[in-house]
């Protein structure tokens, strides 16, 4: 997988993640021809479109367009499963579709095929920083309390 | 925590910055118009750089996630690398957190930048929370680039082993990383793999698998080895995977862990690929696969489509085969579009396999050339163009030029190019190819590339008898499709060359219907052309040639042409410009020359102009010294300006035909310069004083020859493959004629290669090693040279020449040298010769050997130049000649 996309159904981008080396330039590029190209095809058509010899993979889940960049020989089907895997986990677990997205894919490499895994590996990394948090507040608290 | 609480004693900047992420994410997305959120943006960026220059430690991470928001809108955000560095180094794990997620938003690995975060990724990878391990294992993996890689290699090598699999799967994935960046270090990686693949945990299994496939890509000795120690084993974790019972964990649609499935199918696909003892290992578990996989859930359909992959490209094993094409063939005909994409994506990989199974499906295949998904669309026309073989040509060009008429626009040019590329490379015949190419233009001649129409104008050169029918074809079409850019072109220069086989309906074919024509309606077609805007330069340039040769063909049009192209004098553009005021001239002043200066066009020769598409220009000259022969050329230089200048008076703009008529111009000098240096050069110079006189005696026969002359020009290109005519014409010439072309034409060149005073050729045996008797090639006073001739029957185009020099003085010739040269459809390979010195007196003989290799066999016989040089009694002596009595079909 070259990078990953979401895109809202306005155009707007949601999350970006980049696997292969692409200029800041060639991403803003990349993202306007390929919304362009993915939000104005129909319902019913097939979930690949095909971009500059390579395959982008899109499946819409509300009004969010997930999109993978594929090459022209990988298994169209199982990156859909992989977007649909993705997904699942950001439906069950409530936290930064970032951070999941670390422990789904790495490399541009499926890591973990276990949802269940995924969400009890984030919940202890979202724990820790409310933790810090937590503390930053009480700290702040005491120095508030004691300059009154 | 609200920023206001205790912001009494912050400035007015600093209470900015503490506007709350949340709240920024939401005045951004309340902007109306994009000046508005720009506004927000920037103050937003003000203030994140007055805290950056603060080196404001509290809010860093707060300011590192806005900036990444901003970043995502778009903006630049590069002030922000530097934080999040900072970031990275600071101790705590929220802060390293969104450090590295920054990192890997805001640069990419060929930032310098990165070089910075090296020794903090070292650090992390050592640290005692495996959660920053993990962090830091992602982010190389995600963006390192090659000179990381090289300095944390060691780490992630030993993160493979650490004791917690999530660890140890991340570093798997990051070794991936590092092993396309730096190929060397590939073989650290292979026996940590191999523990890898024994493991139990799916996300390690999974992960191992992968970075195996790629150690494999990289490396050949790799491969082999995981092929010796990992096949079986693997073989049976599939195995256990297809036959384990419901886990509800890795369950996708009744599935235990489509992913695993999938992977192990792929790295079998590369252990077997190549090897007949690997494939068959797993043979049994792939047919189970094939056969007992879910077909109606999308991950059931993903394995089958891997294991189809995996079969087809493992070793032979038609039972296996079978199975897979019936596989997809149920795909094919799936009602899920993205099943029936991937089939016509598999089919097309298993055309090299198994053609005929896939030829079974073209009917359902042709059907999703009109899908109205342009994905399947394209697919399905790939995959068409790769089925149609001769056999099945016309049905199937039939139905896509039949379906050009109703696609989509943007659908029209991939269509197009594949049925122009079709036609070209399949047709049985002339006609055929005409045809199919005249019902392409008007439906789609904008989207014709130069090339296509370029060689459609050759075919129809070549094509003499159906000159007329062309003609007459491209007029009734432009009636109606005038905006077809490439139609017009083509019907524009039909009418130029052969408007007079149009109003005369010269020509006819029995499935033609007479229609009438007047040279007046003729020269509407292009008056209505050169008049369209739409039409470019190029189009309008071949206008005013097709003008000025109809004013010559159609007289009692000649002052209304002559008005048309007076129209374009005034042109902005300088090539219409001074075409127009050139023709104009030649119309007035040259009357006595138009006709012959607008003659048609030689017959563009198809082997030339493909081999100059295909690039591949073969030396013309070649001798046993690997020099060009320099011949004795002077007028030959003079002379060559003005041809080509002619010829783009005569034929249209460069890049068209003209080109390979230009080149093809420099062919014939190439040979007809030597052929006639000895004579007939000198003639035009001497009666020209017209310069455009003087181009003409060039271009054709000189006036002093008579009449007889461009006789043999018109017949030679009506009967370019009649070769007795030329025989005929050859005797009743003879060689004056040949000294007064100096440079002629295609044609023409034919005819010098069929002339000579030497006997007929022997009547070539057939077939299986054609034998010809030894024939004397050159002869003088003091010299003889023969030939022996002798062909290999699978190579029917190369001809082996033993060329034997005899002395026929008596003093003996030393420093002997053989040179020859040949046109440019010919391929000459000299040997080196038996030795330099030749006896005097007949007392022995040098010999040498040749290969010629004749491009155009079959069509054009063989002819060379030569030239001995020797030394005869310490004086240099030179002997020239051209051998042109060589057998016909060599």
């Amino acid at each position: 997988i070259h990078f990953v996309l979401l895109i809202s159904r306005q155009g707007k981008v949601r999350l970006t993640k980049w696997y292969s080396p692409y200029s800041q330039k060639e991403r803003s590029k990349v993202i306007r021809e390929l919304s362009g190209m993915i939000l104005t095809r129909g319902p019913k058509l097939c979930n690949f479109v095909e971009w500059r010899g390579f395959k982008v993979v899109y499946k819409r889940y509300a009004s969010l367009y997930f999109c993978m960049c594929i090459n022209q020989e990988d298994n169209e089907l199982e990156i859909l499963e992989i977007i649909h895997h993705y997904v699942e986990i950001l439906d069950r677990y409530f936290g930064s579709a970032y951070y999941i997205l670390d422990e789904v894919l790495i490399a541009g490499e499926l890591q973990e095929s276990s949802k269940k895994t995924v969400a009890r590996l984030v919940a202890p990394q979202d724990s820790l920083v409310e933790a810090a948090k937590e503390e930053a507040n009480s700290i702040s608290n005491i120095i508030a309390q004691a300059t009154k | 925590m609200n920023p206001f609480s205790s912001g009494t004693r912050l400035s007015w900047v600093r209470i900015k910055v503490l506007f709350h992420c949340r709240d920024m994410i939401r005045a951004i997305r309340a902007c109306k118009t994009a000046a508005e959120e720009r506004a927000v943006v920037r103050k937003e960026c003000a203030s994140i750089r007055a805290a950056v220059s603060d080196n404001d430690q509290d809010y860093r991470h707060r300011n590192l996630a806005k900036l990444m928001f901003i970043h995502m809108l778009g903006y630049p955000t590069h002030f922000g690398q530097m934080e999040c560095l900072k970031l990275i180094a600071a101790p705590g794990f929220p802060e390293k957190r969104i450090g590295y997620l920054g990192l890997m938003l805001l640069l990419d690995e060929r930032q310098e930048v990165l070089m910075l975060v090296t020794n903090s990724l070292k650090q992390d990878l050592n640290h005692t929370n495996q959660y920053i391990v993990g962090l830091a294992l992602c982010a190389l993996g995600n963006i390192c680039s090659a000179e990381m890689a090289r300095d944390l290699a060691p780490e992630v090598e030993r993160l493979l082993q650490f004791r917690d699999p999530n660890v140890r799967k991340k570093a798997a994935l990051c070794s991936i990383r590092i092993v396309k960046k730096v190929p060397d270090l590939a073989e650290n990686f292979v026996n940590p793999v191999v523990s890898l693949l024994k493991e139990k945990h799916h996300g390690v299994l999974l992960t191992g698998i992968q970075l195996c496939i790629d150690l494999c890509k990289l490396s050949e000795e790799a491969l082999e080895y995981f092929r010796k120690k990992c096949t079986e084993g693997l073989v049976k974790v599939l195995k256990d995977v297809v036959n384990s019972p419901y886990a509800p964990e890795y369950d996708v649609g009744g599935i235990a862990d489509p992913f695993l499935h999938i992977r192990l199918l792929r790295l079998l696909r590369v252990l077997g690929h190549g090897d007949a003892d690997a494939s068959d290992c797993m043979n049994d578990i792939l047919a189970q696969v094939a056969t007992k996989t879910e077909s109606n859930k999308n991950a059931g359909n993903a394995i089958l489509y891997e294991c189809v992959e995996t079969i087809m490209s493992i070793e032979d094993n038609s039972g296996l085969r079978v199975l897979a094409i019936n596989i997809l063939g149920r795909f094919l005909s799936n009602r899920d579009n993205n099943i029936r994409y991937v089939a016509l994506n598999m089919l097309m990989k298993a055309v090299s396999v198994d053609d005929q199974a896939v030829q079974r499906h073209r009917v359902t295949i042709l059907e999703c050339v009109k899908d109205s998904d342009a994905s399947i669309r394209k697919r399905a026309l790939e995959l068409v163009y790769l089925l149609v073989n001769e056999s099945n040509v016309q049905p199937l060009t039939k139905e896509l030029i039949d379906y050009l008429q109703v696609s989509d626009q943007d659908f029209k040019e991939d269509l197009t190019a594949k049925i122009c590329s079709i036609v070209e490379k399949l047709s049985p015949d002339k006609i055929w190819y005409i045809d199919q190419m005249l019902k392409v233009l008007p439906q789609a001649g904008n989207y014709v590339k130069d090339e296509v129409w370029h060689a459609l104008i050759v075919v129809i050169t070549n094509a003499s008898n159906l000159h007329g029918y062309t003609v007459r074809s491209l007029y009734k079409a432009i009636q109606t499709s005038g905006d077809q850019e490439t139609l017009v072109r083509v019907a524009v220069w039909c009418i130029g060359e052969y408007g007079d086989m149009l109003v005369n309906n010269i020509g006819m074919l029995n499935v033609e219907e007479p229609i009438t024509v007047t040279e007046n309606d003729a020269v509407d077609v292009i008056q209505i052309a050169i008049k369209r805007h739409t039409l470019d330069l190029t189009t309008r340039a071949m206008c005013l040639i097709a003008l000025l040769k109809l004013s010559s063909r159609f007289p009692s049009c000649s002052q209304r042409i002559k008005d048309i192209i007076t129209q374009s004098k005034g042109s902005l553009l300088l090539e219409l410009q001074q075409r127009s005021i050139e023709f104009d001239s030649i119309i007035e002043k040259h009357q006595n020359i138009r006709s012959a200066l607008v003659e048609r066009m030689p017959v563009l020769d198809e082997a030339t102009y493909s081999g100059r598409r295909a690039g591949s220009m073969r030396a013309t000259v070649s001798t046993s010294h690997g020099t060009a022969l320099n011949l004795p050329n002077g007028v030959a230089k003079t002379a060559a300006a003005p041809l080509v200048d002619l010829l783009d008076l005569g034929a249209e703009e460069p890049a068209a035909p003209s080109s390979s008529g230009g080149n093809f111009l420099q062919d014939l000098l190439d040979v007809d310069t030597s052929s006639s240096s000895q004579s007939g050069t000198t003639q035009p110079q001497k009666s020209g004083t017209d310069v455009l006189l003087d181009l003409l005696s060039i271009g054709s026969p000189s006036p002093q020859n008579g009449s007889s002359a461009p006789d043999i020009l018109s017949i030679s290109k009506d009967n370019r493959t009649s070769v007795s005519a030329l025989d005929s014409l050859s005797s009743a010439i003879g060689p004056s004629v040949q000294a007064s072309f100096t440079a002629g034409d295609a044609p023409m060149m034919d005819l010098l290669a069929g002339f000579g005073p030497s006997p007929p050729a022997p009547p070539p045996t057939e077939d299986n090693g054609p034998a010809y008797p030894p024939m004397v090639a050159f002869e003088s006073s003091s010299l003889r040279i023969m030939f022996n001739l002798s062909k290999q029957p699978v190579s029917p185009q190369v001809t082996h020449i033993e060329a034997i020099f005899t002395n026929k003085s008596s003093d003996v010739y030393t420093d002997f040298i053989f040179q020859a040269a040949v046109p440019k459809f010919l391929q000459l390979h000299l040997e080196p010769a038996s030795g330099n010195t030749l006896p005097g007196s007949g007392n022995g003989s040098i010999t040498q050997k040749l290969q010629v290799t004749n491009t155009q066999h079959g069509k054009k016989s063989i002819v060379m130049r030569i030239r001995i040089s020797y030394k005869l009694k310490g004086k240099d002596m030179l002997e020239e000649g051209q051998i042109s009595n060589f057998p016909r079909d060599l």
